[in-house]
């Protein structure tokens, strides 16, 4: 497609002004029934002929090289089929929007838990034995650093690196100061669906199952890790059981299948294990990040510094944006960055739900709730004070910036005006307490395309964006309805499978405003051929439940396209995205209560106001911002990696023992929207949602520990041992 | 080695591999794939099934130790063209959002409202003999062994509590 409509001048509100009155709404996900009937099929529920199970096998050193590697210890075993280790295998998988193979190291380990081989046998439960009895002997590296803290092997990040003015200069002037160092540990997406594909062969061309965000990058990194051309390869993902990031790229068990069946000549299914999951695919880097804050008497800001330590593979492209929304958030005129990257030999990192904003705000807004204490300004107030004009570091406006209504609709919804003082609440052994925070997650738009085809049956929507579990059935189902004039279930829309048009992939919190926007034009053009059948202006044309009206004239629609219309639209990003600051934003409030002699900390409540521009279905925009303010719950008390000091090794590497929050560690989250229109994202004037509300959300929860008894976590999660420790530290 | 089950009502003849979970023989031997493997090791809920009216995770039982067991999956509820009351209010509440942990919190569900109806207390019940109605820090309490990455936690409970009411809930 060539003639992708580029975003560069803000487009009119067509939506709000077509009459279906479908966009927007509640509408239930028309894949429910099939999800909630156990119908929807995800990427290891496909069969096929003569299937064959291959099975991972991973290396136990942290550096080195496989030195002997061959199928004499299982080649007897029953059902055995075969051993895979040609270089094809992938260190790790692909970062997102790579579009390219990831390093395929051949022999070499980079890291312990690396995925070196593939076993095949007859059976899943033949081929994992023969995976465990696998002989592998290994050359272990003598000096190997597997820790951020100590790693010899520190880069500095040239292009994180910036400043603006003379921070030092502003701290040492400034009435109030802030200068704090919090870390955050590795996290995991931990999508409940493990990695799965099944590949199988067809006269040299692939077609692959598999679990994955992206489909139009996978499909080229699955193909350049093969060695064949990219329109040899299909892939097919229309369940996804959640991906959080660990699925835009492609992975270990993908080409493995596909090399295994090549040779094999018959269907292979491999499923990672939980525990390869958090192996080998990308986890968020651990941060160490220095906020210093410089603010005059009034808590006004002269001064922001952020400087963070993450945590990556050498030879891995990716580094954690932590800083991304310290740039945009506030103001003050003398700014710091810098970011050093520790090169050690753990799992790669990569992007996990808001990359960037997801830790960077734990620790910004956790500084902002000190600059509050020591100013003696209310928390919600002083984040009023210091929202800039412009963009503090470019001067460039923002397209929308609803951050104060948030703030100011939260703190009246939450019932903010009846915190107690610090450490003043008590309830038996609980105390208790309140804390905000505020969030915000860059906005974008990727190249996206999109086909409508409008019959006297209905229409049908066709892209090969994933729904991730993010809505994308449901949104793209109500932009065609809204545009086209038919009740939703008069609309079927079809996804992941790269035989459709392009989509976006959805990862970034881009999906829903690129590829909406492409079936929003593929369905503005429809309209367009509609208005020149009916003989009228397409601006006087109106469609609602089926019925075409435009100057005098009505008709059925189903009249109008008796040979079906079909039209192709795609969209990229255009100047507008440069012109503007592009942001969503929000504000969290929560309550929690900290016990006093355990440690443990319960948030009893927690509200949520976000702003992301036109909400296109509200039941599934909530649901995402639920999602977000759990995992926020979740970085705040719970969720942490731990490796093995000797190897960097993963040893929380199952369900057991990484902890995510459950029923009972989540009250019943408030959540609400604040009306906005954003006319310089995208023709449909939405903006990024799935990423914004886990942004913040934590440093919520531990303002609010402080406020509940005065304890001040800066080393998240906030554990109970940490907490009775603050809490013998004052005496209490 | 030939196992007998009932699944959903329907007798099933099985020869497998003794190392072949329940979940396996009804995800790949039966080909009903609505019980979810979330982690095979027990630590998720997404492959809950009920077993002689009892929930457990099936990855965690070898399907040759079911012999002559009743087992009911999420393909006993209701069918995409007639969903069960529970399934229909997970819809309405959306109590999900990729889907894949749900069939198992179904399944849990299910069970776990006869639990509470036959009277037994959970860790946060006031009461040993009668816990009431399920309050909601009794359902969310009680479907903890349930995991949802997506967190549709607010979802299912006000989905759970729906259908109690509608069920005219238990005194
Ligand atoms: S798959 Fe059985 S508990 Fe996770
Ligand atoms: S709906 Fe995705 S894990 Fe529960």
């Amino acid at each position: 497609m060539n003639d992708r409509f580029k975003m560069d001048e803000a487009q009119p509100r067509l939506l709000d002004s077509t009459g279906q009155g479908i966009i927007g709404t509640e509408m239930d996900r028309p894949d429910g029934r099939l999800k909630v009937c156990g119908a929807a099929p995800y990427a290891a529920e496909f069969a096929a002929d003569r299937m064959a199970h291959g099975v991972l096998v991973r290396a136990t050193v942290s550096k080195g090289r496989v030195l002997a590697l061959n199928d004499e210890s299982i080649r007897e075993m029953p059902g055995f089929l075969g051993l895979f280790h040609d270089g094809t295998m992938l260190r790790n998988s692909a970062q997102g929007m790579a579009g390219e193979a990831p390093v395929q190291p051949g022999l070499r380990v980079d890291y312990h838990g690396q995925s070196v081989a593939v076993v095949v046998a007859e059976t899943f439960e033949q081929a994992r034995d023969a995976a465990q009895q696998l002989a592998v002997r290994f050359e272990a590296a003598e000096e190997v650093e597997v820790d951020p803290e100590t790693a010899e092997a520190i880069e500095l990040d040239e292009d994180s690196s910036e400043q603006f003015g003379d921070l030092e200069a502003a701290m040492a002037e400034a009435v109030h100061t802030v200068d704090s160092v919090y870390t955050t540990p590795g996290h995991v997406s931990a999508a409940m669906e493990p990695h799965a594909s099944l590949a199988e062969w067809h006269e040299g061309n692939l077609s692959l199952h598999g679990s994955y965000q992206m489909l139009r990058f996978n499909k080229k990194e699955l193909a350049d890790s093969l060695g064949v051309d990219a329109d040899r390869v299909r892939i097919l993902a229309p369940f996804v059981g959640g991906g959080f990031g660990s699925k835009l790229g492609i992975g270990a068990e993908a080409v493995a299948a596909a090399v295994a069946a090549r040779e094999l000549d018959r269907p292979v299914r491999v499923v990672m294990a939980r525990q390869q999951v958090f192996d080998c695919v990308l986890r968020r880097t651990e941060t160490r990040q220095r906020l210093r804050l410089a603010a005059d008497e009034d808590g006004r800001l002269s001064g922001v510094g952020h400087e963070d330590r993450i945590s990556q593979l050498p030879e891995e492209s990716f580094g954690e944006p932590t800083a991304t929304a310290t740039h945009f958030m506030y103001g003050g005129k003398n700014r710091l960055y810098r970011k050093e990257i520790a090169r050690i030999h753990r799992t790669p990192s990569g992007s996990v739900r808001a990359p960037g904003e997801a830790v960077g705000m734990l620790g910004l807004e956790g500084a902002m709730d000190e600059l509050a204490e020591v100013c003696g300004i209310d928390p919600v107030e002083l984040r009023l004070r210091n929202i800039p004009d412009t963009h503090p570091e470019t001067g460039k406006p923002y397209s929308s910036r609803s951050l104060a209504e948030c703030l100011k609709q939260g703190a009246s919804q939450f019932g903010w005006e009846n915190r107690p003082a610090a450490g003043s609440r008590r309830e038996g052994q609980w105390y208790i307490g309140c804390g905000v925070a505020s969030a915000a997650r860059s906005n974008s738009l990727v190249r996206a395309d999109a086909r409508v085809t409008l019959s006297a049956d209905g229409a049908i929507v066709e892209t090969d964006l994933t729904d991730i579990g993010t809505g994308s059935y449901a949104i793209l189902t109500q932009i065609a309805a809204e545009m086209l004039g038919l009740p939703a279930s008069k609309v079927t829309t079809r996804l992941g499978d790269t035989d459709l048009p392009g989509a976006s992939g959805s990862g970034g919190s881009f999906g829903a405003g690129s590829t909406g926007s492409a079936v929003f034009l593929a369905a503005k053009k429809i309209r367009a051929r509609l208005a020149e059948k009916l003989g009228c202006d397409v601006d006087s044309l109106t469609l609602k439940d089926g019925v075409a009206r435009g100057g005098n004239v009505e008709k059925p629609l189903r009249d109008l396209c008796v040979e079906p219309i079909c039209e192709e639209a795609g969209i990229t990003a255009g100047k507008l995205g440069d012109d503007y600051e592009q942001a969503s934003f929000g504000a969290h409030f929560a309550e929690v209560a900290v016990h006093a002699d355990s440690g443990e900390v319960r948030v009893r409540r927690m509200l949520g106001v976000f702003a992301a521009g036109r909400i296109l279905n509200v039941k599934t925009a909530r649901s995402q911002c639920i999602g977000g303010m759990v995992w926020g719950i979740g970085s705040a008390l719970m969720e942490e990696l731990g490796h093995d000091p000797r190897t960097g090794h993963i040893i929380t590497r199952d369900l057991a023992n990484y902890h995510i929050a459950s029923n009972a560690d989540v009250p019943l989250i408030d959540v609400h929207f604040i009306e906005e229109r954003d006319d310089q994202s995208n023709p449909i004037q939405s903006k990024a949602i799935g990423e914004l509300s886990i942004s913040g959300a934590g440093a919520a929860v531990v303002n609010a520990i402080y406020n509940a008894c005065g304890v001040r976590i800066r080393a998240f999660p906030a554990t109970p041992d940490k907490v009775v420790a603050g809490l013998e530290a004052l005496g209490l | 080695m030939k196992t007998e089950l009932t699944v959903n009502g329907v007798s099933r003849d099985l020869d497998l591999d003794p190392r072949v979970t329940l979940l396996d023989a009804l995800r790949h031997h039966l080909h009903m794939t609505g019980t979810k493997k979330g982690c095979d090791h027990g630590q998720c809920g997404a492959c809950t099934v009920l077993v002689n009216g009892r929930r457990i995770n099936s990855c965690l039982t070898l399907a040759v130790m079911h012999e002559g067991d009743q087992v009911e999956t999420v393909e006993s509820l209701g069918s995409p063209e007639a969903p069960n009351p529970l399934q229909e209010a997970f819809i309405s509440c959306d109590g999900f959002q990729c889907g894949y942990c749900t069939p198992g919190q179904l399944m849990s569900a299910t069970a776990m409202l006869e639990e509470a109806k036959e009277g037994w207390p959970s860790h946060v019940s006031e009461s040993l003999s009668n816990p009431g109605t399920l309050s909601d820090a009794e359902i969310a309490e009680r479907m903890s062994g349930n995991l949802c990455r997506c967190s549709a936690y607010p979802g299912i409970r006000q989905a759970i509590a729906r259908t109690q009411g509608d069920a005219g809930g238990k005194s």
